[in-house]
């Protein structure tokens, strides 16, 4: 892996949603949604973040954009610290940074033509007169696969996969640095996935794009991604290079999502890891590795010490003591900037 | 500039090219549901009855023909004339103008004030939230005749004072209407969208949350003229809006009580008027309620 620039870099972010409770609305616990999660994205490049529903993915993916405040942590983005602008700026820097979304049904506002939908971030950024708004909408209207003429239409004139081209090219109207795509294929019919994907590949090269694809399904992630991060129960586990991640994975719970995903072989016959009991509750996460609960290969340490994201090999990190064990005496463990978990 | 990408599967032209706007979508539902039409019908008589009153009425609303004092309806006086010798059916003409004007503007006056007090507690939510629903909660505790009937007896009995009575009890109706309203759009991906191009609060209440909140407004609208018309009429009766001699439908049916057996024209036609106009608002505004459901969208 080339090393370059990072242009988003995470630092411990968190997120932890209070539970009031009692006569009073006492906070009584607190939910955590995202606990302590670091990585950096580098410019051009494919991050995508898998996770099993309920991980934080989807809270990460908006914290970045501060749709969500964090309640601790760090975003820098292309040198600017997001977590530390007032809204005013952050209006500002949202024209850098923009989201696709999972419902193309429900992401698009039912009221609006399709043209006024994408003229809108135009509009609110004050970029260009009304031609020239109108003329770049029925060209980014075309780069997505779509006609000008549609530009007239509503919404729920189009299918699904013609929807989220239209949510994409509201992406990108703005010629934006950053795209987030918060699960933006799951709610597609497996055939328009490989289109809508296949788009977002293309435009990725036209425009020199930097994605985070966050999504659950594993198959989805290794097609577009150049490295994959794993969340489980707000923390990330495992952070490396598609082809690494998918050829040998060193988390056990990574190791039994890639054992669960279905292969198009009767015949085949594999070990499939399954994951005794249920994915413990955030607002009670419990101590040491919080995967512990659930690991085939738990140790007495994984119940008391939290494990470290540590990189051990070239680009590979991931949080689990089965490898500081073994790796402990060679000591060629670096830790990540900032550290994975705390 | 941009160059168009090849997509090499070929986009499938699955609808009909005409453009089909939501409001346009309403219509044409609406035009099918023949009850409503019929509201509609209804409705728009009555206004045209109301805009060319002055022209439409053989005989001025006070013009009296003490000779001709509680006639039975005939050809000269379709109507029949009541205790002064005034021609009713000039009287009933003149009153649709006094009470859809009376309906429509405490309507829009309290839709207006109840929905922007409704997006502000449903936007912001919080410690707003719970001051505006708590004042609606208590406004709506009080039966709205009575509450009316305490507004008048503080601004004096007129058809104003009542009209602006009118117009205060309806606004917790429209205020939890549409805040309840809000509070489910708010929480709509395409808001989240429109915050991720950096939209600000304000815009987005006006160009996002607005328009999709806009419908049940309407459909209570034609709904509350009704009532209001209703609730005008009766204030009338208690001689607590309209004055005499003004031909308000409720003061018409007031006056007439005395002449009961003597005259019963002067009592049906008021009645009558005011059925018509409240059974009309209703219709149309079940029918407005069916096109405009968005979740009976095919």
């Amino acid at each position: 892996m080339t090393k370059t620039q990072p242009l988003l870099q995470v630092e411990n972010l968190k997120k932890h949603f209070p539970v009031r409770g009692g006569v009073l609305g006492k906070q009584v616990g607190n939910v955590k949604a995202v606990d302590g999660v670091s990585f950096t994205v580098n410019k051009g490049e494919t991050l995508g973040i898998v996770g099993e529903s309920g991980c934080g993915k989807s809270t990460t993916g908006r914290m970045l954009l501060r749709l969500i405040e964090s309640t601790e942590g760090k975003v820098v983005f292309d040198g600017k610290e997001v977590t530390a602008l007032s809204q005013n700026e952050l209006r500002k820097l949202r024209r850098d940074m923009q989201m696709v979304f999972q419902d193309p049904f429900a992401s698009l506002n039912p009221r609006h033509t399709v043209g006024k939908i994408l003229e809108e971030p135009l509009k609110v950024h004050g970029i260009g007169s009304s031609a020239e708004r109108k003329k770049r909408v029925k060209e980014l209207l075309e780069t997505v696969g779509l006609s000008s003429y549609h530009a007239k239409r509503y919404p729920h004139q189009f299918s699904g996969g013609q929807r989220q081209r239209i949510g994409i090219a509201r992406a990108l109207m703005t010629r934006p640095k950053l795209i987030i795509a918060d699960e933006p294929v799951s709610a597609l019919d497996v055939s328009i996935q490989s289109q809508v994907l296949n788009l977002m590949q293309d435009l990725q090269k036209e425009f020199g794009l930097t994605y985070i694809v966050i999504a659950h399904d594993l198959g989805v992630v290794r097609h577009i991604s150049d490295r994959v991060g794993v969340m489980y129960l707000g923390k990330m586990v495992e952070l490396t290079t598609s082809e690494k991640l998918y050829d040998k994975p060193l988390h056990p719970y990574t190791q039994a999502l890639l054992s669960a995903v279905p292969v198009p072989d009767p015949l085949f016959k594999k070990d499939s890891i399954v994951l005794q009991g249920d994915i413990p509750s955030p607002s009670n996460p419990p101590p040491g590795c919080t995967f512990h609960t659930r690991c085939p290969f738990k140790m007495d340490v994984c119940e008391k010490k939290v494990p470290q994201m540590l990189e051990h090999e070239e680009g590979h990190y991931a949080a689990c003591h089965l490898y500081t064990e073994e790796k402990q005496g060679a000591s060629q463990n670096k830790e990540m900037v900032g550290g994975g978990a705390v | 500039m941009v160059q168009p990408i090849k997509i090499p599967e070929p986009i499938v032209e699955t609808q009909t090219d005409t453009m089909t706007s939501p409001w346009k979508d309403a219509w044409r539902k609406f035009k099918k549901n023949k009850i409503a039409v019929v509201g509609l019908s209804i409705v728009t008589f009555f206004i045209l009855l109301a805009i060319f009153a002055p022209w439409i009425a053989p005989e001025g609303i006070n013009e009296q023909k003490l000779p001709e004092r509680l006639q039975a309806p005939s050809s000269e006086y379709w109507f029949g004339t009541d205790d002064f010798g005034r021609d009713v059916f000039s009287r009933v003409i003149h009153g649709a103008r006094i009470s859809l004007w009376v309906g429509f503007l405490a309507v829009v006056g309290s839709s207006i004030a109840g929905s922007a007090l409704g997006i502000i507690a449903g936007y912001y939510g919080r410690w707003i939230d719970a001051v505006i629903s708590r004042l609606f909660d208590i406004m709506l505790a009080f039966p709205s005749i009575l509450l009316a009937i305490a507004v008048v007896s503080i601004l004096g009995p007129s058809l104003q004072n009542a009209l602006i009575a009118i117009a205060i009890i309806n606004i917790p109706i429209f205020g939890r209407l549409i805040r309840s309203r809000v509070l489910s759009v708010k929480e709509e991906e395409y808001i989240m969208a429109a915050r991720a191009i950096g939209m600000s609060d304000g815009r987005i209440l006006f160009s996002h949350v607005l328009p999709n909140s806009i419908t049940p407004i309407i459909v209570q609208g034609s709904l509350a003229i009704a009532t209001a018309i209703i609730e005008a009429a009766a204030l009338g009766f208690l001689g607590l809006g309209a004055q005499k001699p003004t031909p308000e439908w409720g003061a018409m049916l007031s006056a007439s009580r005395d002449y009961l057996v003597q005259a019963p024209w002067t009592l049906f036609f008021p009645g009558l008027a005011i059925m018509l106009v409240v059974l009309g608002f209703n219709l149309l505004g079940d029918g407005l309620r069916d096109a405009l459901d968005p979740k009976m969208k095919t």
